[in-house]
């Protein structure tokens, strides 16, 4: 191939990819050039020096530009001083010399330097055992120091940068990793270099310190034990750990993830999660994590929750033994057979769902199952044009065109928003149809911001202008983005329901279907890169449909001929009493503000985690374990099936939700359920014909991945990012096995408003259940806010800092207004309240209840 | 982009550009650099333009007073030159004025005391070029300093200024003036010494529309003032080297990254483009030329590291000025990521000259490798303190001695550091060596930006080395480890020796150190931060020695390894030491015998200067 390379390295030939560096080639040979500050996700700068090496290149007669031969045949090489193996790109002929004298003496001395200054508390470090300066050290080091003691810098060893994060100044080697990750990947320059020379210090320049959603990878990143989370500093030394693959249950990207664990004393001896980190899947999340994934697990190991089944004696929820809870339950939902009804969380594992519709369509005959919170529509359509199998978004680049539609990535799926970002950076057009301003904004090719209540009608047009062959008018930004939508060689497309109704959702999904089914010399479905990713609300609502967790379809999207009741009508029945008896799993429709209390029901049972508001109304409340005590598998939003494992042992008396709903259903009539999730597995593989090629085994398959950043390497040490429990698989989309026909759109009349519309938006930090027990980002959850640009507060006579009563459609809450320049003018934006509040934009009513301090003032 | 106000055709620059080089209205030029300011030449000028009106000489007499730039011979300022007849009188106040009025401009006398003395022959000397200070001196780039008013454009187009770019758009393709560039033999002027016209080639050759050209005036180096006074002096012939460069490689946009420490310079320069664009040098279609080019002036915040080509780009960009490693190279990826030529001052300002009296005029001066002339200000233990432009090849000791005048009160030459903080020194063995890019390298100096510091018998060079050390490390950015981290550590050792507190093995640790910082390192300035270090250690060992080994300082400076006693034959018991002494270490009565307590003593050196009989001693 003309694009590869050849050159030797210590004598050794190698052919890479024109463009690679010397430190990557070398590394594909297995030699290894020490580095510090080059990091393979980050541009190089070459400033820690620990990896110079020298550096040959061939020689021309600079008459006939013919290469110089020595008399032995071999070509003659010019070879100039020591040169950064991480800044320097291969060249043909080139050779490499990394272990010569001159290298190792430049190499040692550097060490030696970085030493000099560096505290030797390695005894106590969070990273000692995994540490790269430690590692270079013992493989490159003089072993002695020339330096004088007194040279050491004596700094602070405890800097909250932010509570987060800590950093410790001795420890720091100024490899400004931390500052390119926030600055070059994430977009979030909050930390960067004060003073110069030897003064030189990271300080964080936000308020509150380090505020970005991201400052836990620096801590992955850093080469030595200087930036630690303050979870776990201090709180365990890494060859005690003992890793377990997991899955993020945060969001639909599905972040691969390791818990690592340990036996603590604080904790009664008990096995704890003493910190996630990420997991290289480079399909998914590549080595990143969102802080919510990193710093949201502590409720596993919460005081609050249920260990034990309860029973409702006398008005009083009191501990019960298994058998009693669930011969109860068995009997009361046998009871009302049809009249019993399901609901589900889009947080349970694929063998829990499937379990829990196995449970109510043979187990009871009754097709009454929903999720309890769907809020987001179009999952048949997704099984037909989904994003075909091999997606990676890392492989979009120029030429290529991602449109984001109701949705702002950074809030929802912030990996997802970090990949797109990335993607726009290295040329792909991307298109944003949004209600309102989003931080993906400055990386867009084209923003389209659309009038509350005509997001569908925006996308119809964009739909209508994709089809016609335009010449895109500069001025109209839908024309000129339709026409690199479909111009584009690959083409992904994500959707959201900010701002929309679940049928608006349900709708929109139709049309970017009909859209990417545009055929205009690129196929945009059916192929690795093209395709809709919805961003669903939880981590497995895309295992919820394909488990069939819907009253109108069966596992593996069968339409039934009578479909049963929907979450809407469920809720209803439960206050009418045409429901009688309720399952809800994983879900809080109370707390969510979805159902106001227990209606007309005469049976409810809740299996949780925790005591929530819902549980507290029910007659049976069943402990289930968390994602971290059990296995199972998650399918996130590319349709990629992903196993989890377990990693500490279960808390209390809890059980696997599958295992409960299948003692229920064995109790109802069902055959003796399978003892493994495995063997659950199994038998949706059985059922559902997109899943039909995979088990637990193929689920834990690897290959070799690249960056090489796992095990030993000499890159970062540790093994949190050694990914040997599986990369998943992703099922076909219809699209990819055949022909699918264009979708029948509803027409929906777009809303228009008098007075200032409300919609409600989601935040990474919002407060529930799970984040508000792990305290770690307490002081970061957001609380009912109302967010208005400044002439729409001064139209509603209101400030910044107020608060306001938020009345929509019978309910209200109570938010602080917060006035913001950025806010897009003419809507007002609620987050940090229950999901189920706003639907769709919405009228509301703004009044205020306490005047701001500010004003006070 | 300003359009140009106003286009001057060919025949008109040449109508004005007349072949004299002195100007033959009767002028007085004053000196107005920098350093004559200080002395208060601007109230001189000034008293002049009041002495000249009260005497009626304006009426009669077509005469100007001007404020030049830098006429080099800083020691003697405020320097007054009197034109077309050269007299020039030094040390001026301007008490001294109406007598120069009435005695020399009306009567035409001389005045001798203010007059130049020759310190070797005592001979006064009444013209300018017969002063061995000039006599010496080939001043091809400074030659108009002290001619022409800085902030009048057509001054220096009257003096052929502006005459190269009509060439060079007129006559000369862009390879033809690289061509012309490569065969003068200029070398970069900033130190590192790269072929000028093969750096231009290379950006020339580069893809892509948008180029930068860059006009390095970010003179850091201790010292060093050859490129503030050139700016000071005569900015258009930078610009005009720029232009000229702009139109070689393509460059549509320029900068100048000047120190904000300048402020004379910055303001003159300010005021040159302004002229220079009014006058259509710069702007669009340059002279009819179709030829766009504008110049725009970044400030730099006095940050030595800037100096480095990706730290200054970096500083323009906005970002902090840190470098990175090359390649790529500025003529790859440079401002902005576009192709990029860097030039010193000097070397911008010697390009006009080279399209003007023709590449091989410029060759024939230098040797067969240093082509032209190099400009260094010349300071520390030296009589002619002053700013001095010569051809390259002639010996260090030609230029300390015949024009540097040797070094005051009769003491020994002891090294001269060429090249500032990146470069080296050389000891008196090898005063004999040629001033050019290679023979200094050989001797472990560089030539460098053009700062030479000479350092008398009573300098110790430990302390020297140590100075130097304590300059780079100081200005590290901290970028590299073996900068940031190692040039603390050679200080400390250095500071230690100094102290009297080395220890064997100090000076080959220092070695150590000093070679590992300068392969390891990422930029030039780490890459030549041990350079004083290392030549010192090479060239006066037996005094690092003498401190480690023997516990003295052989120049007697080092604080550490001195001590002060009172010599009591020559003590008048006068108490002005006592007085003085912060420390209360001087114990004694009047007329009495002092003696200083050596455990309360600090070293500062106050009694030593202060007492007048010689009674304080360093032992």
């Amino acid at each position: 191939m003309s694009d590869l390379v050849t050159l030797t390295i210590d004598g050794v030939e190698v052919s890479v990819p024109k463009g690679t560096l010397v430190a990557d080639a070398a590394k594909k040979i297995q030699i290894d050039i020490p580095v510090f500050c080059y990091h393979p996700k980050l541009e190089p700068v070459g400033m820690c020096r620990v990896c110079l090496v020298e550096i040959g290149l061939p020689m021309r007669d600079r008459a006939t530009g013919e290469l110089l031969k020595n008399e032995d045949g071999s070509p003659k090489l010019s070879f100039r001083g020591l040169q950064t193996g991480c800044t320097v790109a291969v060249s043909e002929g080139m050779a490499v010399r990394t272990a010569s004298q001159p290298v190792k003496e430049a190499r040692g001395a550097v060490l030696e330097f970085l030493l000099s200054s560096h505290p030797l508390d390695c005894p106590v470090c969070d990273k000692g055992g995994e540490c790269p300066l430690q590692n270079l050290t013992m493989a490159h080091g003089k072993g002695t120091s020339r330096m004088a003691f007194n040279d050491k810098l004596k700094i602070a060893k405890h800097v909250p940068l932010g509570e987060l994060i800590y950093l410790d100044r001795e420890r720091c080697i100024q490899c400004a990793r931390c500052i390119r990750f926030q600055e070059e990947i994430v977009d979030d320059p909050v930390i960067r270099f004060h003073n110069r020379g030897r003064s030189l210090e990271i300080v964080t320049m936000s308020e509150p310190g380090f505020d970005s959603y991201w400052s836990g990878n620096t801590t992955d990143i850093c080469p030595v034990g200087a930036l630690t989370t303050s979870d776990f500093r201090f709180g365990a030394r890494p060859w005690e750990l003992t890793p377990a693959a997991s899955i993020c249950p945060h969001c639909p990207v599905g972040c691969n993830t390791t818990m690592s664990t340990r036996r603590e004393a604080i904790s009664g001896g008990r096995k704890v999660i003493k910190r996630i980190m990420p997991r290289q899947n480079e399909a998914v999340n590549e080595i990143w994590i969102c802080d919510k994934g990193r710093f949201v697990h502590h409720f596993a190991d919460s005081a609050q929750r249920l260990t034990t089944p309860l029973i409702r004696k006398d008005g009083q929820l009191v501990e019960a033994s298994w058998d009693e809870a669930l011969d109860l339950v068995a009997g009361q939902l046998q009871k009302h057979k049809s009249a019993a009804a399901g609901l589900a969380s889009g947080r349970l594992s694929n063998e829990d769902l499937f379990q829990f519709q196995k449970l109510f369509r043979k187990g009871l005959g009754s097709r009454n199952i929903d999720l309890a919170n769907r809020q987001l529509g179009g999952g048949e359509i997704v099984a037909q044009v989904g994003v075909g199998s091999g997606t990676n978004l890392k492989d979009l680049g120029k030429g290529d065109a991602i449109l984001v539609v109701a949705s702002d990535l950074h809030e929802e799926a912030p990996l997802w928003w970090m990949r797109v970002k990335q993607a726009a950076e290295r040329g792909v057009s991307l298109v944003l149809v949004n209600g309102r301003r989003t931080r993906l904004d400055k990386f867009a090719a084209h923003t389209v911001n659309y009038e509350p209540g005509q997001g569908l009608m925006t996308i119809r047009r964009l739909f209508g202008l994709a089809q016609v062959e335009t010449e895109s008018t500069r001025d109209d930004q839908l024309a000129a983005a339709a026409e690199k939508l479909i111009k584009a060689e690959n083409l992904v497309a994500f959707y959201g329901s900010e701002g929309l109704t679940f049928d608006e959702s349900d709708a929109l999904a139709k049309l970017l279907g009909n859209l990417l089914l545009i055929k205009n010399g690129h196929n945009h479905t059916g192929r690795a890169n093209n395709g809709l990713i919805p961003v669903w609300p939880h981590s497995n609502s895309q295992g919820a449909w394909d488990m069939g967790i819907h009253p109108a379809y069966g596992p593996g999207y069968a339409a039934l001929e009578t479909p049963g009741l929907g979450a809407a009508q469920i809720y209803a029945g439960a206050a009418s009493g045409d429901i009688e008896a309720l399952y809800v799993v994983g879900a809080d429709p109370v707390g969510d503000g979805l159902m106001a209390d227990r209606g007309k029901l005469s049976f409810l049972v809740v299996q949780e985690l925790f005591l929530t508001e819902t549980a507290a109304l029910a007659d049976v409340v069943l402990p289930a374990q968390s994602w971290a005590e059990r296995e199972g598998t998650y399918t996130n939003g590319e349709r990629r099936v992903q196993r989890y494992y377990p990693a500490i042992p279960a808390y209390g008396d809890s059980r696997p939700d599958w295992q409960i709903l299948a003692q229920v259903g064995e109790r109802a009539g069902l055959e003796k359920p399978a003892f493994a999730a495995s063997l659950m597995f199994k038998e949706i593989a059985k059922a559902v014909t997109q899943y039909k090629h995979m088990d637990y085994r193929s689920l834990a398959q690897v290959e070799k991945q690249w960056p090489d950043v796992g095990g030993d390497d000499l890159y970062y040490g540790g093994n949190a990012y050694e990914n040997g429990s599986g990369l998943g698989q992703q099922w076909m989309a219809a699209a990819e096995s055949g022909a699918v026909e264009r979708f029948e759109a509803p027409d929906i009349e777009p809303n228009s408003f008098e007075s200032l519309p409300l919609i409600q938006t989601r935040a990474l930090y919002a407060s529930g259940t799970l984040t508000n027990i792990s305290k770690v980002i307490e002081a970061r959850l957001v609380s009912p806010t109302l967010t208005v640009s400044p002439a729409d507060a001064a139209r509603l006579e209101l400030s910044d800092g107020d608060v306001v009563d938020v009345a929509v459609n019978g309910a209200s809450v109570q938010a602080k207004l917060s006035v913001s320049k950025y806010a897009t003018v003419g809507l007002a934006q609620l987050s940090g309240v229950g999901s189920g509040f706003v639907s769709g934009t919405a009228a509301a009513e703004f009044n205020r209840v306490v005047e701001s301090e500010k004003e006070l003032a | 982009m300003a359009e140009p106000t106003a286009t001057l055709d060919l025949s008109e620059l040449r109508r004005r550009a007349r072949p004299q080089d002195i100007p033959q209205v009767p002028t007085i030029t004053i000196c107005g650099g920098t350093g004559c300011r200080v002395y208060g030449s601007e109230m001189v000028a000034d008293r002049f333009r009041q002495e000249l009106d009260a005497a009626g000489c304006q009426a009669t007499v077509e005469l100007q007073v001007k404020s030049t730039g830098c006429h080099g011979f800083c020691e003697q300022g405020p320097l007054v030159v009197l034109r077309p007849s050269e007299i020039m009188y030094v040390h001026v106040k301007p008490k001294d004025v109406p007598e120069i009025v009435q005695r020399t401009i009306i009567a035409g006398e001389l005045i001798d005391r203010l007059l130049y003395v020759d310190p070797d022959s005592g001979d006064h000397i009444s013209r300018e070029p017969d002063v061995p200070f000039y006599k010496h001196q080939q001043r091809l780039i400074l030659n108009l300093n002290g001619l022409i008013d800085p902030l009048d454009i057509n001054e220096y187009i009257n003096m052929g200024g502006y005459r190269a770019i009509h060439h060079c758009l007129g006559e000369l393709t862009p390879p033809m003036v690289i061509d012309t560039v490569k065969r003068s033999g200029l070398r970069g002027r900033g130190g590192a010494g790269f072929p000028t016209g093969l750096k231009w080639e290379l950006c020339r050759n580069q893809p892509g529309d948008l180029k930068y050209v860059i006009c390095n005036a970010d003179e850091g180096d201790p010292g060093a003032y050859m490129d503030r006074s050139i700016i000071e002096g005569n900015p258009h012939r930078v610009l005009e080297g720029m232009i000229i460069g702009a139109y070689a490689m393509g460059a549509r946009r320029g900068y100048v990254y000047i120190r904000a420490e300048y402020p004379l310079a910055v303001k003159h320069l300010r005021a040159a483009v302004a002229q220079a664009r009014a006058a259509g040098f710069l702007g669009r279609n340059i002279l009819g030329s179709g030829f766009d080019f504008d110049i725009d002036i970044t400030l730099g915040s006095g940050a030595f590291v800037c100096g480095e080509e990706t730290a200054l780009m970096a500083s323009i960009e906005g970002r902090t000025g840190e470098p990175r490693p090359r390649p790529p190279f500025p003529a790859q990826r440079g401002l902005w990521g576009r192709p990029t030529n860097i030039n010193n001052v000097k070397s911008w300002a010697s390009v006009p000259i080279i399209i003007d009296r023709g590449p091989e005029f410029f060759a024939s001066i230098g040797t067969p490798s240093s082509k032209g002339t190099m400009i260094f200000s010349l300071v520390g233990n030296i009589n002619n303190t002053g700013l001095v432009e010569v051809p390259m090849g002639i010996t260090l000791r030609q230029l300390v001695e015949d024009i540097g005048g040797g070094v005051p009160g009769g003491k020994q030459f002891k090294a001269a550091q060429i090249g500032g903080p990146s470069g080296g020194c050389i000891p008196p063995e090898h005063l004999d060596v040629q001033i050019d890019y290679d023979s200094l390298r050989s001797l472990g100096a560089i030539m460098g930006s053009g700062g030479l510091v000479i350092a008398d018998e009573d300098t110790c060079m430990v302390d020297f080395a140590r100075f130097f050390m304590a300059f780079t490390q100081e200005e590290s950015c901290g970028k590299c480890v073996p900068c940031r981290i190692g040039t603390k550590a050679m200080l400390s050792t250095l500071e230690r020796i100094c102290d009297g507190k080395g220890q064997p093995g100090d000076l080959e640790y220092l070695t150590e150190l000093g070679n590992e910082i300068k392969s390891a390192s990422l930029c030039g300035l780490g890459q030549t931060a041990p350079n004083p270090v290392l030549s010192t250690l090479r060239y006066f060992r037996e005094e690092y020695q003498a401190h480690i080994h023997q516990g003295r300082c052989p120049a007697k400076v080092c604080k550490g390894l001195i001590s002060y006693s009172v010599l009591e034959e020559n003590c008048t018991g006068c108490m002005v030491c006592l007085r003085s002494c912060p420390t209360g270490a001087i114990q004694g009565a009047k007329r009495e015998v002092h003696h200083i307590d050596a455990e309360k003593c600090n070293r500062c050196g106050t009694c030593f200067s202060l007492c007048k009989f010689d009674a304080v001693q360093v032992v």
